[in-house]
C-alpha cells in the first residue's frame, strides 16, 4: 500500500461514522447517504495529498457537507433548499427573543424516534449547525469552515435552532 | 427561567440525538474504491457503480468508454507527452459528462488562485482573459499523469476551455502549438515553471487566439 493512502487510511477512514451520520442527516435518507459518503471520499483522498495533518474530522465533515449540498441542487429542490437558508440568519419577528419558560419547554418522555423525528424536520440550515454542534461536538471555529459562515452567525443560528427544536418537542404532549 | 440564547439543551434530550453508524458493507467499499489504480479513467469508473443519484448515467458509461479509447490514442508529439494529451482530453470530455466541472465556481482570479492552496503543492497562475472574451468561470481539482492537478475553466461563448496545469520542471519541453485531437483543439506551451494544456471544441482560430492571449498575459 502506498504511503498516501495508508496515512490516509489510519487518518480519515476512522472518520466514516461521522461522515455518515452528517450525510444521513442532512439528506435524510440512507440510501443516498452512502452515495455522498463514497463521493465525499473520493474527493477527499484526491486533496489528501495536500492535507498538512491536524483534525482530519472537519476537514472531512466540510467535503460531506459540500457534497450534500451538490446533490441538493442537482435533485432540482433548489427551491426547497433556498427556503431552508434564507431565513435561518433574519431577526425574530417580535423584536425579542421569546423567553422560554419551564412550561413552554416541557419536555415530559423525550424519545429517541420524537427527537429523530424533530430533528429531520428543522429547516436545513438550523439541522445543519445543531446536528454539527451537538451531535459531532465540532468547536464554533471548526463548524464555521466546514458552513463557511462567521463564527457570530454560528452562534446565533444555533441558539435558534436549539430554541426551535425544544419548541418542536415541546408539541409532543 | 431560562432567558440565555445560548443555553445548553436539556441532557436527557442530547441523549437522544441519534449518531448513526456507517451500514457495514460501506467501509468495505470505500476501501475497496481507494486500491484502484489512480488512471484517468478510476474516476469514471468509480462514481458510475454508485451514481444513482446522478442524471446523466448513461453518459457515464460514454464517458468511460471514450475515455479509454482516448487513451490508447497517441498525438504526433513527443512520444513521451502523447499520454498526457490523451489524458487531458479525456479529463476534459469527463469534466462535462459527469458534471464536475468546478470545485470553485468564480469569475474573480484572487478566489480561484487561493482555493488550490493546502490542495496542491504548487500555486497554478490563474489569469482572467474576460477582456479578449474567454471569461474564467472557475477551478477544480483533476488528477493527470497520475498525480492531482489544477484544471481552470473558461468559457467561450457556449463552449468549455478546460487548462490544465502542470508543475514542469524538464526543461526539454518548451515547445508550443495546437492540435487537433478526435474533434478538440488541444494547445499547449510552458511558461514559469508550468505545463500548460488547453481543451475544448472551439475553433482552431480561438484556440490560437486564447493560447496567445495566455502566454501574452503570463
Amino acid at each position: 500500500m502506498s504511503d498516501i493512502r495508508s496515512r490516509f487510511e489510519s487518518e480519515v477512514l476512522p472518520c466514516l461514522d461521522a461522515a455518515y451520520s452528517l450525510a444521513r442527516w442532512l439528506v435524510r435518507d440512507e440510501h443516498v447517504a452512502e452515495d455522498v459518503v463514497q463521493d465525499a471520499y473520493l474527493r477527499a483522498f484526491r486533496y489528501f495529498g495536500s492535507f498538512r495533518g491536524g483534525d482530519a474530522r472537519p476537514w472531512l465533515l466540510g467535503i460531506v457537507r459540500n457534497v450534500c449540498y451538490s446533490w441538493f441542487v442537482q435533485q432540482k429542490r433548489t427551491r426547497e433548499f433556498e427556503c431552508d437558508m434564507e431565513d435561518a440568519d433574519a431577526p425574530s419577528l417580535d423584536g425579542q427573543d421569546r423567553v422560554q419558560t419551564p412550561e413552554t419547554l416541557l419536555l415530559q418522555k423525550v424519545e429517541r424516534a420524537q427527537v429523530t423525528a424533530a430533528i429531520t424536520n428543522l429547516p436545513l440550515a438550523f439541522r445543519e449547525v445543531l446536528v454539527l454542534r451537538e451531535i459531532e461536538e465540532l468547536s464554533y471555529e471548526d463548524i464555521a469552515r466546514v458552513l463557511d459562515i462567521p463564527k457570530g452567525t454560528v452562534m446565533s443560528r444555533l441558539s435558534r435552532a436549539r430554541r426551535l427544536l425544544q419548541e418542536y418537542l415541546s408539541d409532543y404532549r | 427561567m431560562d432567558t440565555d440564547p445560548m443555553a445548553e439543551l436539556p441532557a436527557e434530550l442530547k441523549q437522544n440525538m441519534t449518531r448513526y453508524k456507517a451500514p457495514p458493507g460501506l467501509k468495505r467499499r470505500i476501501r475497496y474504491m481507494l486500491a484502484q489504480p489512480p488512471r484517468t479513467g478510476w474516476f469514471s469508473a468509480a462514481r458510475a457503480s454508485w451514481s444513482r443519484w446522478m442524471p446523466v448515467g448513461a453518459s457515464f458509461a460514454c464517458g468511460a468508454l471514450l475515455a479509454v479509447s482516448l487513451m490508447t490514442y497517441r498525438a504526433g508529439m513527443t512520444a513521451d507527452e502523447g499520454p498526457i494529451e490523451s489524458q487531458v482530453v479525456a479529463s476534459h470530455v469527463r469534466s462535462l459528462m459527469d458534471k464536475h466541472l468546478m470545485d470553485v465556481a468564480s469569475t474573480d482570479q484572487h478566489t480561484v488562485k487561493p482555493w488550490f492552496s493546502g490542495k496542491l503543492d504548487y500555486a497554478p497562475p490563474v489569469i482572467d482573459l474576460a477582456q479578449d472574451g474567454f471569461p474564467l468561470v472557475g477551478g477544480r481539482l483533476d488528477y493527470v499523469d497520475d498525480r492531482p492537478v489544477a484544471a481552470l475553466v473558461y468559457r467561450r461563448r457556449g463552449h468549455i476551455i478546460n487548462v490544465f496545469v502542470l508543475p514542469e520542471h524538464d526543461a526539454r519541453r518548451p515547445d508550443s502549438g495546437v492540435t487537433a485531437d478526435h474533434g478538440y483543439q488541444v494547445a499547449r506551451w510552458t511558461r514559469g515553471g508550468m505545463r500548460f494544456w488547453a481543451v475544448s471544441d472551439v475553433s482552431r482560430d480561438e484556440m490560437q487566439k486564447f493560447a496567445a492571449g495566455m502566454q501574452a498575459a503570463q
